[in-house]
């Protein structure tokens, strides 16, 4: 298995712009002096099925810089139209989720209409940017979010663990396009990703980017699983140049899920990768935001970061369930002055 | 105050479509004022001299203003104790050591420290914003570092009073007599903390002497000093200039002289003293490399360069004010440095956004300036930060040259702004060289994934701080002082009661 890779990525080094130098003797006085690229890191390639990604030594992380650094774009002060900004941003930036053995279609149904108006009394508010549900609802939530914004994002790939068959999780996400599903929020395969067959991971997400057709792609990296940071670099750039819209944290089923270090360090990958080819990744922390409070921490960490071209529904979403209600209850407090009690928001 | 701001060049589109491959961090969601408010703040319009366990007006009869270099606005103002001043205090401090001081327990002494670092925490948000007011810096650093540092200093030293006969295995200790302690400008109320806390602890009296442009936060320390109810003239605070530091340094009564400042100053002070009794300790300046090698984690290295050198406005000692990086991730470096620059938020020390205050003083942006210009004439390239500076007050945007050589006055020359000089390495020899390069040795900072290159660094590094894949990290169990012209004396743990002991 291992020499295999050795020998492919050999072959692919010219693939992603790197030619072996061999010193020959009329090469003595010199190559010509040549523009390199400042950032190598994982030029976007679409393979298909069968691609194979290089070797390669992402930059290293320090985990307690990270981690500080996290921390202290959380003390960012956030006021008044500062504050209200960030939260209506936060609400057109949400993948409303509900992903349960005891879905419903009436369960999403209500989904679908809280995404389509998060608050009733103020139809400025939202909507939504999507709803994410199991490929069993899409067509229910296609139907209901019909003539709306919202898109419907589908989990697939054997989500959340990935341990199935290649060309299962590939039917599941056909299926789940033929469905309607606007978005597929797939799973890399985490036990291939902590053996070192980055091979296996990079085609899976190549193979599930073909089968997606005109959806876009959301992999989810499931960091809680990973281990370390220095896994999840690694992860993040083989998602990116495997061909991700977007670089997702978790299922939601694991924790710790979405963390503000992990959602850093992601987007740092995405800037590098900004740098090396222009292409705009999107990011999505997933899991554990639960409060306002949070959703606005990760979005400083996007501003400053990423700058204002990632402020936007387009590159940056929150997979939540729980902070709808919390942004609406801290919305209703800048407008009125008091906190509402939790009955006056509906819960769906 | 007309700065030129270099004009962020272009960026080099990386691929065919032609698109400029560049972040914005502009306005698309701008961080409204979140101003700490002072209302609550108590400052006197005039502060007398703190000698003996009491408010005294100066023999001298002058007074100075301190301003607020963030507004220029006077705050108040304070005695300029003359000789005859200082000669009071320490008198005071005379008579307090061998009445109270030096004969009191060791468990005793630590009650009255315990009872200071807990007055200091109970008022840390008042001292936090005068700290800013008075010095320019961002309230997030004084209520985040400054603050929590101070107090932590006088509980270690606290903890130590009674466990002194431990400290040096074998070997009885006693306390020197009065120390004069002088103290600079750019961490007020902590370097107060630095020199006040672990003479007590080690049973010396003090006379304290705050620096010139902010000498607020030790009167208010002074305060609380009272109302701990300490014994009369144990610690007494001369507010004043350098004659008034001068005087107290050249006082036949002083046993111990520590001094934190400029290494022209320091070097006086040394020679002042030549052939007396007095024991000295010197913290002066610094010029610190900050090594990144290409195996460095990239983005928390940026993040280490920034705090290394615009952290405080740059006015640290131990600053790292240059910057070598292995010649392959050079541009790498420079280009996410811009990036990461442009999110730095200038502006009023009371904002809680704020990342860079102001300058501390007009002599010393005069003195930055000057720098800068030098490293501009000398045909470096500058790049400051797209900050907007305010009218009003004293400002310098976050600054680094590009293209200097060790040769450069900005690569020699201590800036203590924020001004970083940009230089080069090949190998780890070739970095090490460089590093020591310099007349200074107070810190460095190396970053590298592999610890066995932290630890060859660190043992080839003449300096007397060294950080791993960090910087500007502080804590009173850890000695810190310097090398060669960076003085001598190692202030916090264990060794830091070295200086204000006698050891047998």
């Amino acid at each position: 298995m291992v020499a295999s890779h050795a020998v492919s990525t050999l072959e692919h080094r010219s693939d992603i712009g790197e030619t072996d130098e061999v010193l020959e003797s009329d090469d003595l006085a010199g190559p010509p002096p040549q523009e390199q690229p400042l950032f190598k890191a994982g030029a976007p390639r679409r393979g298909g099925v069968g691609s194979m990604y290089a070797l390669f030594a992402p930059p290293a992380v320090d985990a307690v810089a990270l981690e500080e650094r996290a921390a202290s774009l959380g003390k960012r002060s956030l006021k008044g139209e500062t504050k209200l900004a960030g939260l209506r941003l936060a609400i057109a930036m949400m993948d409303l989720t509900t992903l349960e053995g005891k879905d419903t279609p009436g369960k999403v149904s209500q989904l679908c209409q809280k995404a389509r108006t998060p608050l009733s009394n103020d139809p400025s508010v939202g909507p939504c940017a999507a709803i994410c549900v199991y490929p069993n609802h899409v067509v229910t939530a296609k139907a209901r979010l019909a003539g709306s914004t919202v898109k419907v994002a589908s989990v697939a790939t054997a989500f959340p663990s990935g341990q199935s068959p290649l060309d299962i999780k590939l039917a599941d996400t056909r299926r789940a396009v033929d469905f309607g599903a606007d978005e597929i929020d797939m799973v890399i395969d985490r036990g291939a990703m902590l053996v070192g067959d980055f091979s296996k991971v990079f085609d899976e997400i190549a193979a599930t980017k073909e089968a997606c057709g005109p959806a876009h792609l959301k992999v989810i990296l499931e960091t809680g699983e990973l281990g370390s940071y220095d896994v999840i670099r690694k992860a993040s750039e083989l998602a990116i140049a495997a061909g991700a819209d977007f670089i997702k944290t978790s299922t939601g089923k694991i924790q710790p899920a979405a963390t503000p270090p992990v959602t850093l360090l992601m987007l740092e990958v995405i800037r590098d990768h900004y740098y090396a080819s222009g292409r705009r990744i999107g990011m999505k922390p997933a899991g554990g935001v639960r409060t306002a409070k949070q959703a606005l921490h990760y979005l400083v960490l996007v501003k400053e970061t990423l700058g204002d071209a990632w402020l936007t529904p387009d590159l940056f979403r929150f997979g939540a369930s729980a902070l709808l209600n919390d942004v609406l209850m801290q919305l209703e407090k800048q407008r009125t002055g008091n906190y509402q009690a939790a009955d006056d928001f509906s819960k769906d | 105050m007309a700065h030129t701001m270099t004009k962020r060049e272009s960026e080099t589109a990386l691929e065919a479509t032609g698109a400029v491959v560049a972040l914005d961090f502009g306005k698309a969601w701008d961080y409204a004022p979140a101003p700490e408010s002072p209302d609550h703040v108590h400052i006197d319009p005039r502060y007398g001299l703190f000698i003996g366990g009491r408010w005294v007006t100066p023999r001298s009869g002058r007074f100075f203003q301190t301003i607020n270099p963030s507004t220029e606005e006077v705050l108040s103002e304070v005695a300029d104790a003359n000789a005859q001043d200082v000669d009071d205090a320490v008198k005071a401090a005379r008579e307090a050591y061998d009445t109270y001081w030096s004969r009191m327990r060791g468990a005793d002494r630590a009650k009255y420290i315990f009872r200071i670092a807990r007055a200091i925490q109970e008022k840390a948000r008042e001292l936090a914003i005068v700290e800013s007011m008075d010095g320019g810096k961002p309230i997030k650093e004084s209520r985040d570092i400054d603050l929590p540092l101070a107090a932590a200093h006088f509980f270690y030293h606290a903890g130590w009073a009674d466990k002194l006969d431990y400290a040096f295995h074998g070997r009885r200790v006693r306390s020197l007599g009065v120390a004069g302690q002088i103290i600079p400008w750019n961490f007020p109320l902590l370097m107060a903390a630095w020199k006040i806390a672990p003479a007590l602890a080690c049973g010396n009296t003090v006379v304290l002497k705050p620096a010139e442009t902010t000498p607020l936060t030790a009167l208010l320390l002074a305060k609380i000093i009272e109302e701990a109810e300490l014994p009369p003239g144990v610690v007494n605070i001369v507010t004043g200039g350098g004659e008034t530091g001068a005087a107290l340094a050249s006082h036949p009564d002083v046993n111990k002289v520590a001094f934190t400042g400029s290494t022209s100053v320091g070097k006086r002070i040394q020679r002042a003293i030549a052939g007396t009794h007095k024991r000295l300790s010197l913290e002066l300046g610094g010029k610190a490399a900050n090594i990144v090698f290409a195996d460095a984690p990239i983005d928390q290295a940026v993040d280490g360069i920034v705090n290394g050198i615009y952290f405080n406005q740059g006015h640290v000692c131990c600053a790292g004010s240059r910057l070598l990086v292995e010649e392959s991730v050079h541009d790498t470096i420079v280009k996410k440095l811009r990036d990461r620059m442009a999110t730095l938020r200038m502006g009023s020390p009371l904002d809680k956004n704020t990342d860079v205050g102001a300058i501390n003083s007009k002599a010393q942006l005069a003195r930055i300036q000057e720098l800068v210009a030098a490293g501009e004439e000398e045909g470096c390239e500058r790049y400051s930060a797209p900050c907007p500076l305010p009218s009003k007050g004293y400002w310098f945007p976050p600054t680094f040259f590009t293209g200097a050589s060790m040769s450069s006055r900005i690569a020699r020359e201590e800036i203590f702004g924020p001004v970083l000089t940009i230089l080069t390495f090949r190998t780890p020899d070739e970095a090490v060289e460089k590093a020591n390069n310099t007349s200074y040795g107070l810190s460095a900072g190396v970053w590298t994934d592999k610890g066995a290159k932290i630890f060859y660094m660190a043992t080839k590094l003449k300096a007397g701080v060294i950080w791993g894949n960090t910087f500007n990290k502080f804590d009173p169990t850890s000695p810190f002082g310097g090398y060669k012209e960076s003085g001598f004396g190692r202030e916090g743990g264990r060794q830091g009661l070295a200086a204000y002991l006698e050891v047998e």
